[in-house]
């Protein structure tokens, strides 16, 4: 099991290109559809909760999930899976800068890498809309999450915490109309 | 992150120039891995070595990587905590949106090399068009197909693409 976490997030560290948020269909794909690891229900709450903390949030699922399938163990070897791959490249990268940077053909292939990166995170991203319950507040946030990361109005963390808040507020909210009525 | 980073290195004297962290930033599109373990190795390494490299790369790893031990540990307690719930059912809505964003300018900025909204700056390059339409295709012909396959295969059109066709 051990192994198996280390090379299954080598292989999604490997193949993550263009920033984190490129892993997340990788991790869908690998961890969540083809092992199982955890539901979507949970992997919804792992990246919200690797948003919300510190750290870049690829790494931080990979802890998370890794974690929970072999404790500290699963999570020392999910995270050292992941973050390898790009360690030893940027490692051999840093030696031959100069030929990487401007060899055509690398730059010609990595342009069509990053429109593939973009359906993908694209696509997981509508996947997980499918599976937030259909309530009105759902809706407004991802809207707001939508238009405020588009026009980076504000740092993300700002979002994150915008949308945690209203979170609460509402939850309370709700609670005390419920305390209400019974009272 | 990339604005602290560029702060913290700049204020360390760790890079000749700004020149060069934007390279990198270009580099790093096309290396694997998230952007913070791209640049704390590359500049870890540059400054010392395999031992800067693996110094910096643990750095910017185990602070995270401690916290999210902490909060899975604790998950189950954490989970039936209401103001917890409340916070996470608000939270994640807004990640997905976020999400969706993040992918509607990754596609801006391979396609039209710009934000959506700086239409002045819209780059004509109907190669990425091409490779944008295939690809797409083939995603919603085979929505079951891995996507690392389908990284490799834009890869290759990339390169045909580019190379076959010049503007």
């Amino acid at each position: 099991m051990l192994r198996d976490l280390f090379f299954t997030f080598f292989k999604i560290g490997l193949f993550t290109f263009g920033g984190g948020y490129a892993m997340i269909p990788l991790i869908q794909r690998e961890a969540i559809e083809k092992k199982k690891w955890c539901s979507v229900d949970e992997f919804l709450n792992i990246i919200a909760i690797a948003e919300s903390t510190p750290g870049p949030i690829a790494v931080n699922s990979a802890t998370f999930i890794g974690y929970k399938q072999k404790g500290v163990l699963g999570a020392f070897f999910a995270t050292l899976g992941v973050v390898l791959p790009s360690f030893v490249i940027i490692l051999l990268i840093s030696l031959f800068l100069v030929q990487f940077k401007d060899n055509t053909i690398v730059a010609n292939a990595f342009q069509g890498v990053r429109i593939a990166v973009a359906i993908l995170v694209l696509g997981a991203g509508l996947k997980l809309m499918r599976k937030l319950k259909k309530h009105w507040l759902t809706i407004v946030l991802i809207i707001a999450g939508f238009i405020l990361m588009l026009f980076h109005w504000l740092p993300t963390i700002f979002v994150i915490l915008i949308g945690g808040i209203i979170g609460i507020m509402y939850q309370t909210i709700v609670t005390w109309i419920e305390v209400a009525k019974r009272g | 992150m990339i604005p602290m980073i560029e702060e913290e290195v700049l204020k360390h004297g760790w890079l000749n120039s700004v020149d060069l962290l934007v390279d990198f930033i270009a580099i790093s599109e096309s290396t694997p891995g998230p952007f913070a373990i791209n640049i704390a190795t590359f500049i870890g390494f540059d400054e010392a070595g395999l031992w800067g490299a693996i110094a910096a790369t643990l750095g910017v790893v185990l602070p995270s990587f401690i916290i999210i031990l902490f909060i899975a540990r604790f998950f189950t307690r954490f989970a039936k905590n209401p103001t917890v719930n409340g916070f996470l059912s608000g939270v994640k809505p807004m990640v997905v949106g976020i999400l969706v964003a993040v992918g509607v300018g990754l596609l801006c900025r391979s396609t039209i090399h710009t934000d959506l909204f700086h239409l002045s700056d819209w780059v004509f390059d109907p190669r990425t068009w091409v490779i944008a339409a295939v690809l797409l295709g083939i995603r919603l012909i085979r929505p079951k197909m891995n996507p690392i396959y389908l990284i490799l295969f834009a890869a290759i059109l990339g390169i045909v693409a580019y190379s076959l066709i010049s503007i």
